[in-house]
């Protein structure tokens, strides 16, 4: 169980005045759930993470992954995908795994499972921009996280991309039971991939809504039954998610 | 490689097979021929004990060489060379690290570093010598000195660009602070170090020789100063030639083939 309970988070602005990003926030995810969360730009997604992440400790509150703040097995994909450009495509996987015997057979089968099996020996710069993500996919996988952490990975990636890497994500989380908290503005991302939706307020941020989706799977973001459910989730709470409709229009308008 | 093929198609059969790396090599060749060609004629115009021709010089060359000198005191001046620069690179790499992370300390030895840039290296020889005596450790410290300031820049250019977005994997992976320090934040240095590496050891083998001619009994420096008393040019020359030779060769066989492995990824 992932236990989310954060009091204040406050950080300096440009100006140096303090900037509250969220507070009174509170979640909950259970072990293996796929967990979305939504809302208007800005309002702190990416702060909430590296929360989680333990990549910034400055807050007032409590994160705990079964009882114990998250110390490892935490993997995290950035909205860019943030490889060492030095390092091979195998290299960049390898990188972050510790002593584990069986951690670099598992990375090659990782790789070739996603179908970068001929380019192991490549470097990042000559891949393409999905590519990249697939290796950072496979880098978050490796580790076999207890808890995998995803900051709009699939964002500035054309569609039939973004859609391919959805599936993938999708299938490899079935065959594993992680835990997943998956941050996207994109309504209808979260409705094709969520098995639970927390609906964020704008900054301070906290959460106005927690929705359960219960739509069979695979389902696509073009899938007629999604965007069915975003249509009523508009509907019934359109002053709540009032920053996320614009967002979700320039989505209808692209496909 | 194929990006040429009109010209390839001018040379002869086999030329058509060498790739563009032994056209360079012979324009190198060429380069160093009518150095010498130059160098024979003019002293040949001259006619002067100040200005022997090649010939003259290589045949002192193999002398010094059969006696056993010139080996001797090239190996002194190598091993200071290479233990000042290691001294430099390693802790010039450790301040401009610290001073590239740290703000207060950048601002406090900032000062420091203007003057240690700016500070003639004949002074802080002399100084060296007359506070620690003239021995070895004195005229490495002071090679060292001289080099540290320009490490210190250049590596904290390098330390104020790293990439806090890859820092971040590194923290979120909790990778060991080794690991995080060899494989995600030299490699960012790597070019900075690099320069400073390069331009380093052509400063450093100039003023160990100066070191070695003030205050050292053996050595290339003190070598020439011997020769320079008995106006001895060709001895000159001919120290001179071998110790630039060994400069060019460290440039060719381990700093550029060094280069070329750690830059493989830009392709």
């Amino acid at each position: 169980m992932l236990e989310i309970d954060i009091a204040r988070k406050s950080y300096p602005d440009r100006g140096g005045q303090p900037h509250l990003a969220l507070e009174a926030l509170r979640m909950r995810v259970r072990p293996g759930e796929f967990a979305c969360v939504v809302g208007p730009s800005g309002c702190g997604k990416s702060t909430l993470l590296n929360l989680v992440g333990g990549l910034d400790a400055d807050f007032q509150g409590r994160i705990a992954l079964d009882g114990q703040p998250p110390a490892g097995g935490v993997g995290f994909m950035f909205q860019e995908p943030r490889l060492m450009p030095w390092l091979t495509v195998l290299d960049n996987v390898r990188l972050v795994l510790g002593d584990d015997p069986g951690g670099p057979e598992r990375a090659r089968q990782l790789l070739a499972a996603m179908e970068l099996g001929d380019v192991l020996d490549a470097f990042p710069g000559r891949l393409s921009g999905g590519m990249q993500r697939r290796v950072a996919l496979a880098r978050a996988f490796v580790i076999e996280p207890r808890l995998l952490l995803m900051d709009e990975p699939f964002v500035s990636l054309d569609a039939p991309t973004a859609d391919r890497l959805r599936t993938m994500l999708v299938e490899i989380w079935r065959e594993r039971q992680t835990t997943v908290l998956f941050v996207t503005h994109d309504l209808r991302e979260a409705l094709a991939l969520g098995d639970r939706v927390f609906f964020l307020s704008g900054a301070p941020a906290r959460v106005v809504l927690e929705l359960p989706v219960r739509l069979d799977r695979p389902r696509s973001p073009a899938n007629p039954a999604v965007q069915a459910l975003q249509q009523a989730v508009l509907e019934r709470h359109p002053e709540l998610l009032a920053g996320l409709a614009n967002a979700a229009d320039d989505a209808i308008e692209e496909t | 490689m194929s990006a040429q093929p009109h010209q390839r198609a001018s040379t002869q059969a086999p030329a058509s097979e060498s790739p563009p790396a032994r056209r360079d090599a012979l324009t190198r060749s060429a380069s160093l021929l009518v150095f010498v060609l130059v160098w024979h004629v003019a002293a040949l115009a001259v006619e002067s004990s100040t200005l022997p021709p090649p010939l003259t010089v290589f045949e002192r060359i193999v002398a010094e060489t059969v006696s056993l000198a010139l080996p001797q005191h090239l190996a002194t001046t190598l091993s200071r060379v290479i233990i000042s620069f290691g001294a430099a690179m390693l802790i010039g790499t450790a301040i401009g690290i610290a001073m590239g992370h740290w703000r207060r300390l950048d601002l406090f030895l900032d000062g420091w570093l203007v003057l240690g840039l700016n500070i003639p290296a004949l002074v802080t020889i002399i100084l060296c010598y007359v506070w620690f005596g003239l021995n070895d450790a004195a005229a490495i410290i002071a090679v060292a000195i001289n080099k540290i300031p320009t490490v210190v820049v250049t590596v904290r250019e390098g330390a104020r660009a790293v990439d806090p977005r890859l820092m971040q994997v590194a923290s979120a992976y909790r990778l060991s602070r080794w690991r995080t320090f060899t494989r995600v934040y030299l490699p960012q240095l790597q070019p900075y170090l690099m320069a400073a590496a390069r331009s380093g050891l052509s400063l450093i083998w100039k003023i160990v020789l100066v070191v070695e001619l003030l205050g050292r009994s053996n050595g290339i420096g003190f070598q020439l100063n011997v020769f320079f008393q008995f106006f001895d040019i060709t001895g000159i020359l001919a120290y001179t030639l071998v110790f630039a030779a060994i400069v060019l060769l460290v440039e060719a066989l381990v700093l550029r083939p060094l280069e070329r492995r750690v830059t493989r990824w830009r392709g």
